[in-house]
């Protein structure tokens, strides 16, 4: 009987250490939308990080795909139980910066846990898009891309079109395109992933053509659509004229159509760069990308790209021994071999100064050239009001609102000038519904 | 000597009922009642700002016409789906009700789609019909139909009411086969005998006398495409292209999930449960006088 009690004295006595050392650890919860290979990735820069010190223990969560980690985070929020860091894409970053209070801005964070912190290392065009106008860091860059265009080389070969000189401008695309279809692809000439972020966004930064008043939202929530110019609509009557015979054709959305590159049935695809590992790995033909295209009666274009991607953005009302574990986790994060090592891997760009530099010292780009083009992109020229990003509330409706609009356009139901009239009408009356929430 | 159970304690009844009660209360009437409250406030998606706003979010709602075009969708929606997949699965249960060899095997077959998650269903029906890769669409553009959902809005709309009215068939199907077995052979044989032609005899008889099951089915039909067709939208068409398959349900769920506009999707929660709260009422105040029980 004693015995007995010797042992239960024994095991309570483990259990209170094993709790002992679980609060000396503090446990960072890290919330992603990334699946497969970059899925990975991320457990294993948790595994490292957690491996490099004892004090802090990044736990990383799949939550579904982009809105539905940021909607999982505002509900979590809510509930009064949110992660400590939470990757949200681009389109959500204007949600998570009016709520102030509900996040921690990462120079802030930086700044109260004393760690060393230099903005200045990090490349200006890819920190820029996540930065107040004052250039102070609000959510730490993780994974930034942007649009390329993607195309399939042994298709230009057999289309008896030269390979190693893809289409600079759209018009030149759309000859190449007719050229394509004619040479079996019947089709498809050329298509796109996430219709409104290439035809939308991209286009507006790479031709200096404001998207909305106030620096395209930077400036304040009062802003409006300005997507209806000349610009836009010559760009969408293109496209409408050229779905009539498929030399352009619809892929959807988001990014569900991107297998028809792959599968060689659209020999030219405009879409992320980050698109890269997808191809790598399922592309049974030899392919490239180039920059995307431009009109050339534009003046000064192009001008820049603006990123897509995610960023982690930080939650407020944590303990300061848990901000102390994330500032750590970011600063390892930076560090300059583990960017190049997320660079190589995943496609997505580098955001230190430093890693870029080395992938260039180390020959990354002369053997894979298409892996420098969205960098190349992004810092083509000194960026305008019109190119440094857009900031909007209710982003996820607005492009859905867009597309919508895209899509009546091309199945004939609305000619490019009205729908692009429509799409400004109903996307101004989604801003005004965000800046009626935020400024009350 | 009465043999009836008497409760001797007054609270036991009560006991008795509460665990259904509970579930009831708990999730129906407080989510409910909590909709009906936020459809008064107005509030960012952080819940970091609150502002009671009576009925704006209400004037907001009406004032939109896409609001009036997804009453349209719905409507269009639902006949199509409630009207297909209750006449299909009638006409299949009057046949499997026949004495055919196998029918065993035709009707677990028959029943199997409702074991389907209707994600699942949507992403089924997608990849067969999807433009360049499903197999059925390869079909239909080989015969020279310009097959494209994506940007055809009559496409889509045939698809997702293909895709919810399979879902729901072997529903129907089970509960129709059901009320078939339980109409007494001997009436049906009567009328055989006098010499009354299978039609006439389904149309005077057996119909009529399946009346309370597809009353049942009605009712339950219309809450299915109203409420649960959700699923399939979502993984088929997300609502689109342009707009076309937007049903209520989806509006709620686009507009305060992905939009965070709280209020104004509590708004159209609160109407549409009261547009199937009326719906069935009239379907029990008018359509219930004509069911022979």
């Amino acid at each position: 009987m004693k015995r007995h009690i010797g042992l239960g004295w024994l095991a309570a006595g483990t259990v209170l250490l094993a709790a002992n050392q679980a609060s000396a650890q503090a446990e960072i919860h890290w919330w992603h939308a990334m699946t497969g290979a970059n899925n990975d990735l991320i457990v294993k820069i948790a595994n490292d990080f957690n491996a490099s010190q004892k004090d802090y223990k990044v736990v990383p969560t799949f939550k579904g795909g982009y809105p539905d980690t940021l909607n999982a985070g505002i509900a979590a929020f809510r509930a009064g139980n949110a992660p400590h860091i939470i990757q949200v894409f681009e389109v959500g970053t204007g949600t998570m910066m009016s709520a102030t209070g509900a996040v921690k801005p990462v120079h802030v964070l930086m700044k109260e846990t004393g760690e060393p912190f230099d903005a200045n290392a990090y490349l200006t065009p890819v920190t820029r898009y996540y930065s107040t106008t004052k250039g102070e860091m609000l959510s730490m860059p993780f994974n930034s891309s942007s649009t390329v265009m993607w195309y399939n080389k042994d298709a230009f070969r057999k289309a008896g079109l030269d390979a190693d000189k893809p289409p600079k401008t759209w018009p030149e695309l759309f000859e190449a395109a007719k050229k394509l279809k004619a040479a079996g692809h019947a089709t498809c000439g050329f298509s796109n992933a996430w219709v409104t972020w290439v035809n939308v966004e991209q286009l507006s930064a790479w031709h200096n053509v404001p998207l909305a008043t106030k620096a395209n939202g930077m400036d304040g929530f009062d802003t409006e659509l300005k997507i209806n110019s000349p610009l836009h609509v010559k760009h969408l009557s293109n496209l409408v004229e050229l779905q009539k015979d498929k030399t352009y054709d619809y892929s959807g959305r988001t990014n569900t159509g991107e297998g028809r590159f792959t599968s060689g049935e659209c020999p030219i695809m405009l879409t992320s760069s980050a698109f890269f590992g997808n191809i790598k790995a399922n592309a049974k033909f030899e392919f490239a990308n180039a920059p995307m295209p431009y009109y050339p009666d534009v003046a000064g274009a192009p001008q820049n790209s603006v990123i897509g991607g995610a960023s982690l953005w930080v939650m407020g009302g944590k303990s300061p021994q848990e901000y102390k574990g994330v500032a750590r986790f970011f600063t390892f994060l930076s560090e300059t071999d583990r960017q190049l090592e997320l660079h190589v891997k995943s496609g997505y760009m580098p955001i230190t100064k430093a890693a870029y530099e080395k992938a260039k010292a180390t020959g990354v780009y002369t053997q894979a050239p298409y892996m420098e083009t969205p960098i190349l992109e992004l810092a083509n020229k000194e960026p305008t009001d019109n190119s440094k990003g857009l900031r909007f509330g209710n982003m996820v409706q607005l492009r859905d609102v867009w597309a919508e609009e895209f899509e009546a356009a091309l199945n004939g139901k609305k000619t490019a000038q009205q729908a692009l009239d429509d799409a400004v009408a109903r996307g101004n009356q989604l801003l005004r519904q965000f800046e009626r929430t935020v400024t009350r | 000597m009465e043999k009836r159970a008497i409760f001797g304690s007054k609270t036991l009844p009560y006991l008795l009922l509460a665990p259904q009660l509970l579930v009831t209360l708990v999730f129906f009437y407080w989510p409910a009642s909590q909709a009906v409250w936020q459809s008064f406030l107005l509030q960012d998606a952080f819940g970091l700002r609150t502002d009671f706003v009576w009925l704006e979010n209400y004037r907001h709602l009406f004032a939109q016409a896409d609001y009036y075009r997804a009453m349209g969708t719905t409507a269009i929606f639902s006949v199509a789906v409630a009207g297909l997949s209750l006449s299909i699965a009638l006409m299949l249960a009057v046949q499997a009700d026949k004495h055919i060899k196998g029918a065993g095997i035709y009707k677990t077959l028959l029943i199997w789609p409702y074991a389907v998650a209707p994600a699942i269903a949507g992403v089924l029906w997608l990849f067969m019909f999807q433009p360049s890769l499903g197999v059925v669409a390869r079909g239909i553009r080989s015969l020279g139909v310009d097959w494209n959902p994506l940007l055809n809005g009559d496409h889509a709309m045939l698809l997702v009411v293909l895709a919810s009215t399979w879902k729901q068939i072997s529903y129907n199907f089970l509960f129709f086969l059901a009320g078939l077995q339980s109409i007494p052979r001997s009436v049906i044989e009567a009328a055989a005998i006098d010499g009354t032609r299978p039609a006439r005899r389904f149309w005077t008889i057996v119909f009529p006398l399946l009346s309370p099951t597809a009353f049942f089915l009605l009712v339950v039909n219309i809450v299915y495409v109203f409420f649960d067709t959700f699923g399939i939208i979502d993984a088929m068409t997300g609502g689109g292209p342009a707009k076309a398959t937007e049903t209520l349900v989806y509006k709620v769920f686009f507009d305060g999930r992905l939009g965070g506009d709280l209020g104004g999707s509590a708004a159209q929660s609160v109407m549409l449960m009261i547009m199937v709260i009326g719906l069935t009422a009239i379907q029990f105040r008018y359509i219930e006088r004509k069911v022979t029980y």
